[in-house]
């Protein structure tokens, strides 16, 4: 049984796979290693995911939970040479430090602020409460995503 | 290789669940598919309920709700109606698990799961809501707390699935107070809940009490002695103390990981002062 997704913005087949988890499919057999297994029960969001713009754990899908839908990874978001001003925002700030977090922190943090774009520190405080990291302390990623939904604001003035 | 299976509508369903009658059911997976990865639960095919759009949504016909069973939490969060009518409901969705498990795990699938934490349940007790169980050929509905036998035990027969939870819309002025107590805000297992429903009269009055506390015994325990004791008088900290004391002898917790019994006793006690601090500015 083949299943047919999008998969950052490419129509993908995924064959006989339909047992398996989402995270396994997005990184053995796509390559799409950014997406990161953590807990494996749904408590750390290292292996978040959007789907249908909605940020979900990869580690708790099963491949056919993708039929028909648009999947984005963190490959899905922004260029090496271009980063998304998300992306751009965790680096000046120093939100990343051994990166494990970092793609699914991305994710949720992209998802926060195509639906509030001037979110206060609660709400990304909030918004980021399913993603753990253990090195920061969180503060210098919060400081990221208020600067990114600066840089978004102005980038989007006429 | 294990089937997976994703029924679009209940006439598939119920053709997929008479086919794989041993299949085990799941709509978030946030529980079961956490379970069987670290073999809690023998590798089975499963029947996942996300695309059955007739298990989605929160109905209001008068004084009643009816929520359908595969709602993900975090869509509950955004129907005016749960917010409105139902805050204590909403706020005790808000503190459970994390956006991302809130974006997946369904209503039906933290009743179903029966786990004497689920947050949604003290707020659902203190509602009386009752459960409605579909199977192909039958629909039945029971009170929730017929439902839930104990930890991950249910009445929930083969054949059948949690359809839908029905409860009344508390009177519009009723105080809904929901506090959960746990290690961090988000993320946490609940070592205490309590989920409270309380009617005054224009003179300060309790003309009603509905309470119900999480994580305090097998399944949720609901004191009629304690709102006995507030119904017909004030409400003040003097009275809610003794409540609490009546609260204290009436849970059973367990010691485990995550606390004592002894500390989920004061702590069970101890949420109904809240409603003092709360609701009256009186502490």
């Amino acid at each position: 049984m083949s299943i047919i997704c999008k998969i950052n913005g490419n129509d993908t087949e995924i064959q006989g796979a339909s047992d398996r988890r989402v995270v396994d499919v997005l990184r053995e057999d796509l390559g799409l290693t950014g997406t990161k297994e953590g807990c494996g029960a749904g408590e750390c969001g290292a292996c978040t995911i959007l789907v249908d713009g909605e940020p979900r754990l990869s580690c708790l899908m099963m491949a056919v939970q993708l039929q028909d839908k648009a999947v984005t990874t963190i490959e899905g978001i922004g260029e090496s040479e271009a980063l998304h001003p998300v992306q751009e925002a965790f680096v000046e700030h120093g939100a990343v430090q051994c990166g494990f977090c970092t793609p699914g922190m991305v994710l949720s943090a992209v998802n926060l602020l195509s639906l509030h774009p001037e979110p206060d520190r609660n709400r990304i405080r909030r918004a980021l409460s399913g993603n753990l990291c253990r090195c920061t302390g969180y503060v210098k990623i919060v400081d990221a995503v208020e600067a990114a939904a600066r840089a978004m604001a102005e980038g989007s003035k006429p | 290789m294990k089937q997976v299976l994703l029924p679009r509508s209940m006439n598939d369903l119920w053709a997929m669940m008479h086919d794989l009658p041993d299949a085990a059911v799941y709509a978030g997976g946030t529980d079961l598919l956490v379970k069987m990865r670290s073999g809690l639960i023998p590798p089975k095919d499963l029947i996942c309920l996300e695309r059955i759009q007739a298990l989605k949504g929160v109905m209001v016909h008068g004084d009643r709700m009816v929520i359908l069973a595969g709602t993900p939490l975090s869509h509950l969060l955004r129907e005016p109606a749960i917010t409105r009518h139902l805050p204590v409901l909403a706020k005790a969705i808000t503190c459970l698990g994390s956006p991302l498990i809130r974006n997946m795990g369904t209503i039906g699938g933290n009743v179903c799961t029966a786990s004497p934490a689920g947050d949604t349940l003290a707020p659902l007790y203190a509602l009386d809501a009752r459960v409605e169980l579909a199977s192909e050929t039958s629909v039945r509905s029971l009170p929730i707390s017929r439902f839930i036998l104990g930890p991950g035990q249910t009445l929930l027969e083969t054949g059948e699935i949690l359809s839908a939870i029905h409860v009344e819309k508390p009177h519009p002025e009723a105080i809904q107070h929901f506090e959960k107590v746990g290690r961090r805000n988000a993320l946490a297992c609940s070592l205490a809940s309590m989920a409270a429903i309380l009617r005054l009269s224009d003179g300060g009055i309790v003309m009603a009490a509905s309470l119900a506390w999480g994580s305090v015994g097998p399944t949720v325990i609901t004191c009629l002695e304690a709102a006995d004791w507030l119904i017909g008088q004030p409400l003040s900290m003097d009275r809610l103390t003794q409540a609490a004391a009546i609260v204290q002898k009436a849970v059973c917790p367990i010691t485990d990981i995550r606390a004592t019994a002894d500390y989920r006793r004061a702590v069970a006690g101890n949420l109904l002062l809240r409603i003092c601090e709360q609701k009256m500015g009186n502490p």
